[in-house]
């Protein structure tokens, strides 16, 4: 079982190498929509790779209103 | 007519497959133009059918196969109208796309949705009208309309019931989720899964395996096999058009088209 930082690290892994951002530049607590500088079908699409990565399912509705890395990572430690 | 080159749209039949290439920015949303180019292509199936085995849809905008309906459209043109005459407008819209998917979905043509990105909608119910479902491992499948106070109106319901169980039809419907291509997989929506950006090119040696048989048993076999369900399809237009009276659906609409958060796609 992946403890939560390791969860957190893999989402900011796998958001810095898809949005070619510089993972030193993320932040657990940062807001996804600013640092990557997504829009809503983006989202999505980060949605469905967090899904591929670790296997799970994430409803839209659990992770609409999160905005930051930290909460994100939380609602799939939920899941895994 | 084998080429076919309009605003939204274009076909071209090629070694017996027709590629249906959907072409409108920013994603494939369905309104009166592509209904007017879905029209053309329902007029030139004769034709097509005398010559293809199978028919590919898929998308040429990054986005995703479709993101649904034309919403910023359909307030527009609704604003314009009283309430009457926009909800008849709205059955004239509705009767026409319906007549449109019901001929695509008894085409005795094998046919095949490609899909990546969003297929959401009235994207997600075209895709349904198909034989089979392939899809790359980014695509996303959704039926939004609850959040509207609507249902689905392209004939989504009664297409995803006849292909799923209910409970997952209920589980889409009813919460307005979204679900990645490895859960439609799962729940028999999907019959293929490829690797990102891959959809096309397996959509394309699924068709040629078709244009090895013969045509008329392939034909037969569809028309065993799949069934439309004419009688649902009805009742969702009547209660579309019942639901689009409803004050709650403007106010829906309008805070969609003027919504410029991060966030429309989202349920």
């Amino acid at each position: 079982m992946k403890t939560i930082e390791q969860t957190t690290d893999e989402v900011l892994d796998l958001a810095a190498t898809h949005f070619k951002v510089a993972r030193e530049d993320l932040q657990p607590g940062d807001d996804f929509y600013k640092k990557l500088g997504i829009d809503s079908l983006q989202a999505l699409e980060l949605l469905t790779r967090l899904e591929n990565h670790f296997n799970v399912e994430l409803p839209d509705y659990e992770v609409q209103g999160v905005s930051d890395f930290q909460t994100l990572a939380s609602r799939i430690q939920a899941r895994l | 007519m084998n080429d076919y080159k309009g605003q939204t749209l274009a076909w071209r039949l090629s070694e017996g497959v027709v590629e249906l290439t959907l072409d409108r920015p920013p994603a494939n949303e369905i309104g009166l133009a592509m209904l007017e180019d879905l029209e053309r292509l329902a007029a030139a199936l004769p034709a097509l059918e005398s010559k293809a085995s199978a028919l590919i849809v898929h998308s040429n905008q990054k986005a995703g196969f479709s993101a649904g309906a034309d919403l910023r459209q359909l307030y527009e043109g609704a604003q314009k109208l009283d309430a009457r005459a926009a909800a008849k407008g709205v059955r004239e819209f509705l009767e026409r796309i319906h007549a449109v998917l019901n001929r695509l979905d008894v085409s005795p043509l094998t046919t095949i949705a490609a899909v990546h990105g969003v297929c959401f909608g009235g994207g997600f119910e075209l895709a349904l009208a198909c034989d089979l479902i392939i899809a790359d491992k980014m695509a996303r499948f959704c039926f939004p309309e609850l959040r509207l106070g609507l249902i689905p109106g392209f004939g989504g319901i009664p297409r995803l019931k006849r292909d799923i169980g209910n409970g997952v039809v209920r589980d889409l419907l009813l919460t307005g989720r979204s679900i990645n291509a490895t859960k439609g997989l799962a729940v028999g929506l999907v019959s293929q899964v490829a690797a990102e950006g891959e959809a096309l090119r397996a959509a394309r040696a699924t068709a040629a395996q078709t244009t090895k048989f013969d045509r008329a048993t392939a034909a037969a076999a569809k028309k065993f096999i799949k069934l439309l369900p004419a009688e649902e399809l009805r009742q969702e237009i009547d209660i579309f058009c019942e639901l689009f009276t409803r004050p709650a659906v403007m106010e829906g609409l309008r805070k969609f088209v003027e919504n410029a958060g991060p966030h429309p796609y989202l349920p």
